[in-house]
């Protein structure tokens, strides 16, 4: 199949950027989205030009590395995946695809499709860890869980920390990424400690850093690719709030 | 910063004032429409200038009316304060965007519907509250104009007939459309804003959102608006002699 790519060419931080027209031809429908940039990387260098920079390392959909917005969404026309898992099947023959990296102030572009996603780090590094030593393995039912609770803290866990749902965002806002990061551990007893502490931290950092606030569009959990729900955005309120009313910090 | 302040600056407590705010504006809303049904009444308005006297004179409806008054302006204060942050968190826009991909229309514009809405209290209060509180009042066997306001004696005693200035405004083709319009504003932002309230507030469980949900779409989104439009379309045709 033949596509035409319009894709975000941006040398550095400090040079602004524009989009650059792509014709690729003989595309196997069966290739991956990045199977396909290899190939138009591929074709760049031969020519002696500037290969497209992209973030990608596990390709199989689990790491979170990945970041493109791919035709007016996140991940592309896919829901549930990230764009390692989208394949050339879901366009069409002589379809014109845009291609952009991430837009927040947050996630400054570092080149082409590369943007800095250090922002999501730093709202983890404010609290979302348990800060108890642990020593050696607990004895397995040790600490009972309910099944129905552990399947709850998993859904929020399986945050890749994308940034898909900042992407996605109208206010470029990281409520279901911090929310994630919150929820899974506030659902369980070892994170239960900390939870006051750890919700106002990690909502001083996300605001610190400059994302948005929620309107509650929903678009997040649509283009999560870990279909993470708005009910931990709900929680993370929740915690956030009843930590602000009574935690000991005036 | 002292705690309230970081709460109520943070972006967390800003939604919360505006959940707060409009889940006020929406209680208020139940009361104001139950309260103009009045004008359906075929009694020349009677019970609708009954009940706006009672409104404007029992003590504990004024101290009401001024909470309600300070809602309005922090909800539409605060709602600037957030655009405008949330404006900055993206200072270069995407090329090709598709947002009606993944969230509702009204979701995303809730500040152009709310905006509508602040316009129109303006004309609102302008035509109706101005008039009721300080509008001239019209002399007995005077014309009725714009910005007064004649009396109606029930049982020997005097009060304002805020019921003939209501049917002097929607005599007016334009007025009736301008009211309709705004009513439909109304509708597309309660639909989504009356359950984002909740959401903000972290009221969100597997029992009571569906309730909220309804309540949201069906009385808040339909109902309440249809009942407001229905009274300046049954006025105009009442006085125009079209229907009633």
């Amino acid at each position: 199949m033949d596509v035409t790519l319009k894709v975000w060419r941006q040398k550095n931080s400090q040079t602004p950027g524009k989009m650059v027209e792509y014709k690729l031809s003989d595309i196997s429908p069966d290739m991956s989205f990045l199977e396909m940039f290899d190939v138009l990387n591929e074709q760049l260098a031969h020519k002696g030009d500037e290969p497209v920079a992209f973030d990608h390392d596990c390709r199989e959909g689990i790491c979170g590395m990945c970041s493109m917005y791919i035709n007016g969404r996140p991940h592309g026309p896919q829901t549930g995946t990230t764009t390692c898992q989208l394949h050339m099947r879901n366009f069409n023959d002589g379809d014109t695809i845009v291609v952009e990296p991430w837009r927040a102030l947050a996630f400054p572009v570092i080149k082409d499709l590369v943007v800095d996603r250090d922002a999501l780090d730093r709202i983890v590094q404010a609290g979302g860890y348990v800060s108890v030593n642990t020593g050696s393995a607990p004895d397995a039912n040790e600490m009972l869980i309910p099944r129905e609770i552990a399947e709850e803290a998993m859904d929020a866990a399986q945050c890749i920390a994308c940034g898909a749902c900042v992407a996605a965002c109208k206010n470029a806002s990281a409520m279901l990424f911090t929310a994630a990061k919150v929820s899974h551990l506030a659902v369980l007893p070892q994170g239960k400690a900390e939870h006051k502490l750890r919700a106002e931290r990690m909502v001083a950092q996300m605001d610190a850093e400059g994302f948005g606030a929620c309107s509650f569009t929903g678009a997040c959990a649509v283009e999560c690719p870990k279909s993470i729900s708005l009910d931990h955005i709900a929680r993370l309120n929740r915690e956030y709030l009843g930590a602000k009313l009574t935690s000991n910090n005036v | 910063m002292s705690w309230v302040t970081t709460t109520l600056s943070s972006s967390l407590g800003r939604k919360v004032v505006m959940s707060l705010t409009g889940l006020f504006l929406c209680t208020f809303l139940v009361v104001h429409l139950v309260g103009n049904l009045q004008l359906f009444k075929g009694d020349e308005g009677r019970a609708f200038n009954e009940y706006s006297y009672f409104m404007t004179h029992n003590p504990l409806i004024k101290t009401i009316s001024y909470l309600l008054y300070a809602s309005i302006i922090i909800h539409a204060v605060m709602a600037l304060v957030l655009t405008r942050q949330n404006q900055a968190s993206r200072p270069i826009k995407y090329a090709y965007a598709r947002p009606e991909d993944n969230s509702h229309w009204t979701s995303r514009n809730m500040g152009i519907l709310g905006t509508i809405l602040l316009i129109f209290i303006v004309i609102h209060m302008r035509t109706f509250w101005y008039t009721m509180h300080f509008g001239p009042i019209t002399l007995a066997g005077e014309e009725i104009q714009a910005g007064s306001i004649p009396q109606v004696t029930y049982d020997g005693e005097p009060i304002k007939d805020l019921y003939a200035v209501t049917t002097f405004a929607f005599s007016y083709l334009w007025y009736v459309i301008l009211y309709v319009l705004s009513m439909a504003a109304l509708a597309f932002h309660l639909v989504h804003g009356f359950q984002s309230g909740f959401q903000s507030l972290g009221l969100r469980h597997k029992k009571y959102s569906p309730l909220i949900e309804g309540i949201g779409t069906y009385v808040f989104g339909i109902l309440i608006p249809a009942l407001f439009a229905a009274m300046p379309v049954y006025i105009y045709l009442k006085v125009n002699h079209i229907l009633f």
